[in-house]
């Protein structure tokens, strides 16, 4: 067998948000952009790895979720509990300084684990929590 | 003219909003932690009433932002006591606690020990660890090895009203 990870998805409530975020901040190129107002699927993913991409989708658009799940998911990405991702580079306070510059909500400066890892993390836009690990 | 449907919305629209801000009290707390903040502080930055603010963070995290706090505190202060190069004083007010004895209370309210028995029941592990070649630490029920780092995070997390029961505890 010779699978890959090809896309995972993470919820936006406000797409243009998020692009920026992805695309300016953290600098991926736009591999699609499809739909229109909230329902907008796009697919970002960094340069020079076309193998990988994160699909920005609007939450809870499968017809068979009602309305109370609409709305608890809807909550719990306001809250901060729902989406979350595990991004890694080389150089961690490089990409920490600059993904602060761009006006982010930060959730942790760059810190050693106990688990031996360094990492720090931040908020995206629609209130998932986007962390970042060093590669060492 | 207000249709009902104008109204549920707007009211839905002013939920995801305070919940939004919660959330920036949450992440304010993982992130400075170690400051001496306050309940008074994180609420007046957010335009809310302490009292406030504790009642919609318990509703909102099940927990209020004062014992959210103490647990990150404690969280961190379990991995600079396994480091071994910091004394539990030290170690105390490194994560931002201003009182020894409330650090200590908290400390064993979640782990089950006082910290400096976690301190030198970690040191005795490192060096067991040492002697046999292998990596190891203290006071960790589960292994994370192998787990991407966050998730570890969250499993190694001491969660409040989840403390290890009083039978569990060490005498000494």
């Amino acid at each position: 067998m010779d699978i890959t990870i090809h896309t995972s998805s993470l919820p936006h409530d406000d797409p243009d948000a998020s692009l920026a975020f992805y695309r300016d901040v953290l600098g991926f190129e736009v591999r699609s952009d499809v739909g229109q107002g909230r329902m907008r699927w796009i697919t970002v993913g960094p340069a020079g790895q076309p193998d990988t991409s994160i699909l920005l989708a609007p939450p809870a658009a499968d017809p068979g979720v009602t309305e109370d799940e609409r709305r608890t998911i809807t909550e719990m990405m306001a809250k901060g509990t729902y989406g979350w991702i595990l991004l890694a580079t080389p150089d961690l306070d490089a990409t920490f300084e600059k993904v602060q510059a761009g006006d982010t909500e930060v959730v942790q400066e760059p810190i050693e684990q106990p688990y031996g890892i360094r990492d720090c993390a931040f908020r995206d836009p629609a209130g998932n929590l986007v962390r970042i690990q060093e590669l060492r | 003219m207000c249709q009902p449907e104008w109204r549920r919305a707007r009211v839905q629209a002013q939920r995801l909003a305070d919940l939004a801000r919660l959330r920036r009290v949450r992440d304010r707390i993982d992130r400075e932690y170690a400051q001496p903040l306050n309940v008074e502080a994180l609420a007046r930055d957010v335009n809310m009433s302490a009292g406030h603010l504790s009642r919609q963070f318990r509703a909102a995290y099940g927990e209020s932002p004062y014992s959210y706090l103490m647990t990150r505190r404690i969280e961190r202060a379990t991995a600079l006591l396994r480091r071994g190069d910091l004394s539990v004083t030290e170690v105390c007010f490194a994560v931002g606690c201003a009182s020894l004895g409330t650090f200590t209370t908290r400390f064993t309210e979640l782990v089950g020990m006082p910290p400096g028995a976690f301190r030198r029941q970690a040191a005795e592990a490192a060096d067991q660890a040492d002697a046999a070649g292998t990596t190891g630490g203290a006071g960790l029920s589960v292994t994370v090895e192998g787990m991407p780092a966050c998730v570890a995070k969250q499993v190694t997390r001491p969660v409040r009203n989840r403390e290890v029961p009083a039978a569990a505890q060490p005498l000494a």
